[in-house]
């Protein structure tokens, strides 16, 4: 069946099985392999995308029903790594073995764009769900709120 | 001591093939090390590691160890651009093959990459920048001594003497590699023991890091196992009647772990081998369960086992004293659950195999898939991809085993195998469940007298001539402790549950039985933890030096109201740690509010690679103690995801 949305800001249209789970068209069909598999049961967050800007476990979405949706992935945040979140990322040196932090940074990012200046309470609300063994959380949470000050301050560091 | 070569460019073998511009090669001691225990291999030596400088000045070094997060790629990396005194923001960096008669042994094991690499890969990195020196040297036809280099460039005596590395680098290639070139004295270092950013970081943000799981290979198709839930168990029959029914499945087949099903995409994978209806032969372990473990490991302890340690004569000094002291500690079964599924990729091609994986022992990954395949194992490419996780359990190469075994039945199509998480957590390779049974006394004064140990725990390492894992008992007969009377002794306690290293293994749960223990012996002396360490530590200086660091940075002794402070002092493989755990316990709730951690680690390369570690461990050990377990039942494991096995959040 042929189901289009718009993904990354062009218009995408696959036609796979209508119950497959988003994440399997990004990875496997569509070559996205930004977006992470974890758990498969919306446990973990690694698979964390933007549906019309709303922080999603594709995991757990039907890709049948995001067709006439805005979908954002990892890829699609920014063209040159200029995303507040991305560069406050890259200042904090956040990543160890980086495997959560597309899921990381597209939920950070989905929080940002909601609440300008998130409270420590506001940051593990958003980012509970998304599980990093490695351990990074207190990196994260620094970088969520420089990320802020990076949006605040117009862009700049 | 390492050797260094100039190449041939085209001696290369490397996919794009490499540029103009100077090119660096040398061997690793790893490679002498198998000479020594007579397995050198049977190839001549090639130097198969390699700095290249591009004439656009891009330095490329060749990484023959693998990256899981702990920083291995930027930490080699600095060692050589400390020396090549090159520009940080030009190095990139590539993973090598598996190449034995060039690398030796490569795998990320044991805390080891730092070590084996110091000494080779500062004197690569010295001999490149000696005959940058010497290029521009002629050039200029000025003395070399008279010339210094400062980050990518060579710079002369007068103003106008100034060449970057690149515009020397085909020059270079062709001079005669210099004999012992300098190293730097450490007090000018301008990389090691700074926090320098990490390399793999912007490509981790983007989301362009290729991890194993993100392997894609014209023509693959993808694939899900089905294995017996019960370890030790095998396919008795199967129907893949309804498997095959499923929409984008393409072929079910047996192989050695289980039945595999091949799909066009990694869903349709699954939901072939959801649809499967296999009997299992459950085999000898059919009905273990935790309970029955754990009596094992109990009744066990009830005898003398192998000794370990022994120092003094603890049951003379035991039946001699009025104030004892017993204990019995247990700890399950854990998980390494790695943020990225295991899996692989594999094709076989003729009398050829290829594989792309995220592993910690590329050595090990390429003769499975020789074995697995057939064929010897110089006819087996391995790429090696970043890891998302690996703990320990992806220096197991079981899935690289069985991924090829896929891609041999259906030749020239290149085949990924995914595990689902349940997989994952039911099928792992677990850090053993462990049981102590400590007994103390103390002396007149109320100091620890006698110290004694017995543990009852799984082995699956090679026991040594006297019957002691070290594995298992490590953490306790490594104890530094001044006891007069301490005996450390070992029973053996196989379960049927496969067991492996989880960040090391027996110092994960034997210093959390250790420091509990010892502080029982404090509390019943009247001791403060901390002081009865450093009376009992007081020849250890590295040891007492992170205990004093971590007591004064923690506020040892005044904790805020409502708060409670632990201590635990370990050297685990040369690195000498102390931490503080300051805890609060609400209506029977445990809270840990703060963790000061101190380490001694000797060199530090990367002080912020090391923070980052040390972070990370006490993140995983808090996981452990407050949230993990794997629990047996009708031998199979009762957890499966998540939700089963929950780990440490933001929160
Ligand atoms: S893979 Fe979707 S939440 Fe874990
Ligand atoms: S960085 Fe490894 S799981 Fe988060």
């Amino acid at each position: 069946m042929a189901i289009t949305f718009t993904l990354n800001g062009g218009r995408q249209t696959v036609n796979v099985n209508p119950q497959t789970p988003l994440l399997w068209v990004l990875r496997d069909t569509l070559g996205l392999t930004g977006t992470k598999f974890g758990c498969g049961m919306a446990l973990c967050g690694a698979c964390t995308v933007q549906i019309n800007g709303n922080a999603v476990r594709s995991c757990v979405t039907q890709v049948s029903s995001v067709a006439g949706k805005t979908v954002t992935t990892i890829e699609g945040l920014s063209a040159d790594l200029s995303h507040p979140v991305q560069r406050a990322w890259m200042a904090e040196d956040v990543p160890q073995c980086g495997y959560c932090q597309s899921g990381q940074i597209m939920a950070a990012a989905s929080l940002l764009a909601k609440t300008a200046k998130p409270t420590d309470a506001d940051i593990s609300e958003a980012l509970r769900g998304n599980i990093c063994r490695c351990g990074t959380y207190a990196q994260i949470r620094r970088a969520v709120h420089r990320a802020a000050e990076i949006k605040a301050g117009g862009g700049k560091a | 001591m390492s050797a260094i070569t100039v190449v041939n460019r085209r001696s290369f073998l490397r996919t794009g093939g490499i540029g103009l511009g100077l090119l660096l090669g040398f061997t690793l001691p790893e490679r002498s090390k198998l000479a020594a225990q007579g397995r050198r291999p049977a190839v001549a030596a090639k130097p198969g590691a390699y700095i290249h400088i591009g004439t656009d000045d891009t330095v490329t070094f060749l990484i023959t160890k693998a990256e899981m997060g702990q920083g291995t790629v930027t930490s080699l990396s600095m060692l050589l651009a400390e020396e090549l005194d090159c520009d940080w923001a030009k190095v990139r960096t590539e993973f090598a093959p598996v190449d034995p008669a060039s690398y030796g042994m490569q795998g990320v094991v044991g805390s080891a990459s730092i070590r084996s690499s110091w000494a080779p890969l500062r004197q690569a990195g010295a001999s490149a920048r000696v005959m940058l020196l010497e290029a521009a040297a002629h050039r200029w036809g000025a003395d070399k001594s008279q010339l210094r280099t400062e980050r990518g460039f060579v710079v002369g005596t007068s103003p106008n003497q100034r060449l970057s590395y690149g515009s020397l680098s085909e020059a270079a290639s062709k001079l005669p590699l210099p004999a012992n070139a300098p190293l730097k004295d450490p007090k000018l270092y301008s990389l090691i023991g700074k926090p320098v950013k990490r390399l793999d970081t912007r490509d981790k943000v983007s989301g362009q890091a290729k991890f194993g799981i993100d392997a894609r290979i014209p023509g693959m198709v993808y694939a899900s196992i089905a294995r017996c839930p019960v370890f030790g168990g095998k396919v008795s029959s199967f129907d893949d009647t309804k498997a095959k029914a499923i929409p984008g499945v393409k072929n079910v087949l047996q192989i050695s772990t289980g039945v595999a099903v091949v799909g066009e995409n990694t869903w349709a994978a699954m939901q072939g081998r959801k649809a499967l209806e296999i009997k299992w032969d459950e085999g000898p372990n059919a009905s273990q369960n935790s309970a029955a473990i754990s009596r094992m490991f109990a009744d066990l302890a009830q005898k003398p086992g192998a000794v370990a340690k022994q120092t003094g004569d603890a049951e003379k000094a035991l039946a001699a004293t009025a104030k004892k002291l017993s204990a019995e500690y247990e700890a399950p079964y854990l998980s390494h659950a790695p943020m990225e599924p295991l899996n692989c990729t594999a094709v076989v091609r003729g009398d050829s195999c290829e594989i792309w994986a995220s592993t910690q022992m590329q050595s090990g990954s390429r003769d499975a898939a020789a074995k697995a395949a057939g064929l010897t194992p110089e006819n087996v490419k391995v790429n090696t991809l970043y890891m998302g996780g690996g703990f320990g359990r992806r220096a197991r190469v079981d899935y690289v085993g069985e991924t090829v075994e896929i891609a041999k039945a259906i030749p020239g199509v290149p085949v990924k195998l995914t595990w689902s998480r349940e997989d994952d957590m039911q099928h792992d390779f677990y850090r053993p469940a462990s049981y102590v049974k400590f007994g103390g006394a103390l002396d007149a004064e109320g100091w620890p007298s006698v110290f004694t140990a017995r543990v009852a725990c799984p082995s699956f390492g090679a026991a040594r001539g006297n019957g002691v894992d070290s594995t298992a008992v490590e953490g306790l007969h490594t104890l530094e402790y001044r006891i007069p009377n301490l005996t450390v002794d070992y029973h053996r306690a196989d379960a049927g549950i496969p067991t492996s290293y989880w960040r090391a293994v027996g110092y994960t749960q034997n210093t959390f039985f250790a420091a509990s223990f010892l502080d029982e012996l404090a509390a019943a002396g009247g001791k403060d933890p901390v002081e009865l360490r450093k009376r009992l530590l007081a020849e250890s200086p590295r040891l007492l030096g992170v205990l004093e660091v971590v007591a004064a940075k923690a506020g040892w002794g005044a904790p805020p109201p409502g708060r409670f402070q632990g201590v635990a002092v370990v050297n685990n493989i040369g690195s000498f740690t102390a931490q503080v755990a300051e805890v609060s316990v609400t209506q029977g709730k445990l809270r840990v509010h703060r963790v000061v951690c101190a380490v001694d680690c000797g060199h530090v390369v990367n002080p912020a690679i090391v923070r980052q570690q040390i972070e990370s461990g006490i993140v995983f050990g808090l996981s452990a103690a407050l949230k993990g377990a794997i629990t047996i039942d009708r031998g199979r494991v009762q957890q499966g995801n998540f939700d089963s096995y929950d780990v440490l959040r933001i929160d």
